[in-house]
């Protein structure tokens, strides 16, 4: 059977994903922009399409609690969030990635309160990059449909055993209609095998303690095993890529880069304004330009060898956040990129862009004029100021 | 019904050697409780002296599985164990039956943990959930909860020269979670073993969820000497502070009568926690605690006589 393209919004395309995967249980709530995919998972259960049960919780708080006990009793378990319901989770992504559970989980960026807003920026995602998950930040419906597959795989590797956040962009990527590739079922099951978890609850002859009080003698070893397990990470994606890489002949590395090998100044930048900034850069590439994009795509594990080599050419450097960190030092992506590349002896010249907050459009003319700074940049020898806002009043 | 040559061959599930108090009334609810099924068991607990006293790394006192995840979630994370046995059996890769117990004390279940515990039983999963209330945030050393007794001096409401202890009456959690209308609801306490382990069994019996609270006596918090758990908690059932009864399908059943009401003074004066109320200018606040036991035990009959 051939792969079947089908017009799917960025909900959709993780719900139909979530449905091809199956999982054992979903424990899930509602909220703007999220909403879609546990709306259409519930309909695929109501009509019997999926053998999952579902707990329609209370809260995100009890959707996380829920998915730890679920996982630890051995079944393949998802949820999905935004925003809000992220933050409300967020005691829980600790001890979830602690108790070293594989859960996937679909995340739809949108702004944080107050005030409160139901439209896309990274804050809440941002504020949980260190809980220890791994993240992952998609472009389009498309890439958010082949990254929650990826992500069972990844999730699930002995060797890893990490939760997976795969991050898209409220109402920007989770409400526009693009065409998805999609597989046949029968590859995306063989390609994510059978989940078995070898700490079951469920082995009663073999009874565990999950969650125990650990104090000064074992809790650092614990949060050194976890920082190796992200390690692993690190070094066991590529090979996972690899070997989905023939089921739909492309190639998900940690980054993208695009028409950035020969570039004199490039952005680096997450998610959907990867797209806007693509078409950017063919438009001065037209021109003559030599401009091009680093895509993010792993935020966590961070692949700063991947972004060192990728910008030690550059003379210039915009790095955009779709977050504000209020520390009055630039973005979280900013300060990290940057923190990378300090172990170049010839740095690019390096400015940070806070932009998009609250679901503000960054078009065309914005990320050109970014570029237009960065060719300003190179010309003075330095930035302007070290950060800046874009598109704001 | 329960009786002790049976139960003296039942395998302990709580091992010894844990880290509890000498006297702690939670260590006997839950051996008692966990008598009340033969079953395999799976034992959540939320955050408590019960969770910090039985499993400091790399110890456990747990000889069957046992999960912690945070303080207000032992509901919702046994009821994700609860879905996944229900999932995994009907995919045929399980087959033993096995029952899920969750254990919270008052702080997480009155209070931080009741929204969890509410929409676990709404949801109706096929849980036990035991509330283990020594009234206050014993863990933490002493801290007034939603369970705590008016008048009972805490260290967040201290008596003092102007405050008598706590000022606002308990909250009724067991007829609370009673209105969820699941198929069993019931309150308890450790020195009526046969009642609770009946109730534990009628509990693990339940086609659906089923909650006891289970009030556990706790000399540190309570200030009374620690050989006297049991005696206390008899005494909190002679003079109706602490009512057995069950919510059997809806109907309202009181479990024990006591012979012969014992006035709340005998209550007041067994416990350090109250020995500011027995002063001459505090007699209007035992006399309002007496009015207000009896005023529950009357509505009790009441909701018994339905």
């Amino acid at each position: 059977m051939a792969k079947k393209i089908l017009a799917l919004t960025g909900d959709q395309a993780a719900a139909f994903a979530m449905k091809q995967i199956e999982p054992d249980v979903l424990a899930a709530y509602p909220i703007t922009p999220q909403t879609e995919i546990v709306m259409n998972y519930s309909q695929y259960a109501a009509d019997g399409l999926v053998r999952t049960e579902m707990i329609p919780v209370e809260s995100e708080h009890s959707a996380m609690s829920a998915c730890v006990g679920a996982v630890a009793a051995g079944a393949r378990t998802m949820t999905a969030t935004s925003s809000q319901g992220l933050a409300l989770m967020w005691e829980i992504l600790y001890i979830a990635s602690s108790l070293r559970l594989p859960i996937v989980m679909p995340v739809v960026n949108r702004a944080l309160s107050g005030n409160i807003n139901i439209h896309c920026d990274h804050s809440d995602t941002m504020g949980a990059r260190d809980s220890g998950w791994i993240q992952v930040y998609c472009e389009n419906p498309q890439e958010v449909y082949e990254s929650i597959i990826l992500a069972i795989k990844i999730a699930e590797d002995k060797e890893i055993l990490l939760p997976v956040m795969v991050c898209q962009d409220g109402f920007i990527t989770s409400h526009g209609v693009e065409g998805v590739e999609t597989l046949e079922d029968d590859k995306v099951k063989e390609f994510i095998g059978e989940y078995k978890q070898e700490f079951s609850l469920l082995n009663v002859d073999k009874p565990l303690t999950y969650g125990p009080l650990d104090l000064q003698d074992y809790y650092f070893e614990h949060k050194r095993q976890q920082a190796e397990a992200m390690a692993n990470a690190k070094k066991k994606i590529p090979g996972i890529i690899s070997k989905f890489e023939p089921l739909t002949n492309k190639r998900y590395d940690f980054i993208e880069k695009y028409r950035l090998d020969d570039a004199e100044v490039g952005i680096l930048a997450l998610s959907s304004t990867c797209g806007t900034t693509k078409v950017v850069v063919d438009e001065l590439r037209k021109e003559g330009k030599k401009v091009g994009l680093l895509k993010l795509r792993f935020l966590r594990p961070f692949p700063a060898e991947e972004i060192i080599q990728a910008l030690s050419k550059l003379k210039a450097v915009a790095v955009l956040d779709r977050s504000e960190s209020f520390a009055d030092h630039g973005g979280p992506v900013f300060n990290e990129v940057r923190s990378a590349l300090y172990e170049l002896n010839k740095k690019p010249l390096m400015t940070n862009y806070i932009y998009g907050l609250g679901g503000r459009d960054v078009g065309l003319s914005q990320i050109k004029s970014v570029f237009e700074d960065l060719f300003k940049i190179v010309e003075k020898g330095g930035p302007k100021s070290l950060v800046n806002y874009l598109g704001v009043r | 019904m329960a009786n002790l040559k049976d139960l003296s061959k039942l395998p302990e599930r709580l091992g010894p050697g844990h880290r509890l108090c000498a006297g702690c009334g939670a260590s006997i609810a839950v051996r008692q409780v966990l008598m009340g099924t033969k079953d395999p068991v799976v034992v959540g607990a939320s955050t408590g002296c019960l969770e910090v006293a039985t499993t400091i790394y790399p110890f456990t006192a747990w000889r069957v599985p046992f999960i912690h995840n945070a303080f207000e979630n032992v509901a919702a994370t046994i009821s994700g164990v609860e879905t996944a046995y229900r999932a995994l059996k009907k995919q045929g890769k399980i087959k033993k039956e096995i029952k899920f117990i969750a254990f919270g004390g008052d702080g997480g279940t009155y209070d931080i943990g009741i929204q969890s515990l509410s929409g676990a039983l709404e949801r109706g999963h096929k849980m036990v959930y035991v509330c283990y209330t020594n009234e206050a945030y014993m863990n933490t050393g002493i801290q007034r909860s939603g369970a705590t007794p008016c008048g009972a001096s805490t260290t967040t409401a201290p008596a003092g020269k102007e405050s008598y202890g706590k000022p606002q009456s308990r909250k009724d959690l067991t007829a609370i979670v009673a209105a969820h209308h699941i198929p069993y609801v019931a309150q308890a306490t450790i020195s009526h073993w046969k009642d609770l382990i009946t109730k534990a069994q009628k509990a693990f019996a339940a086609n659906g969820p089923a909650f006891i609270n289970v009030l556990c006596p706790c000399h540190r918090g309570w200030r009374y000497p620690q050989e006297n758990t049991v005696e206390i908690a008899k005494l909190a059932v002679e003079t109706c502070f602490w009512p057995l009864y069950e919510v059997e399908n809806g109907k309202w059943r009181i479990t024990y009568r006591p012979k012969e009401k014992k006035p709340i003074t005998e209550w007041i004066k067994s416990q350090g926690r109250f020995k500011h109320l027995l002063k001459e200018e505090n007699k209007p606040v035992v006399e309002a605690i007496q009015k207000e036991i009896d005023e529950s035990w009357a509505h009790l009959e009441k909701l018994c006589s339905l």
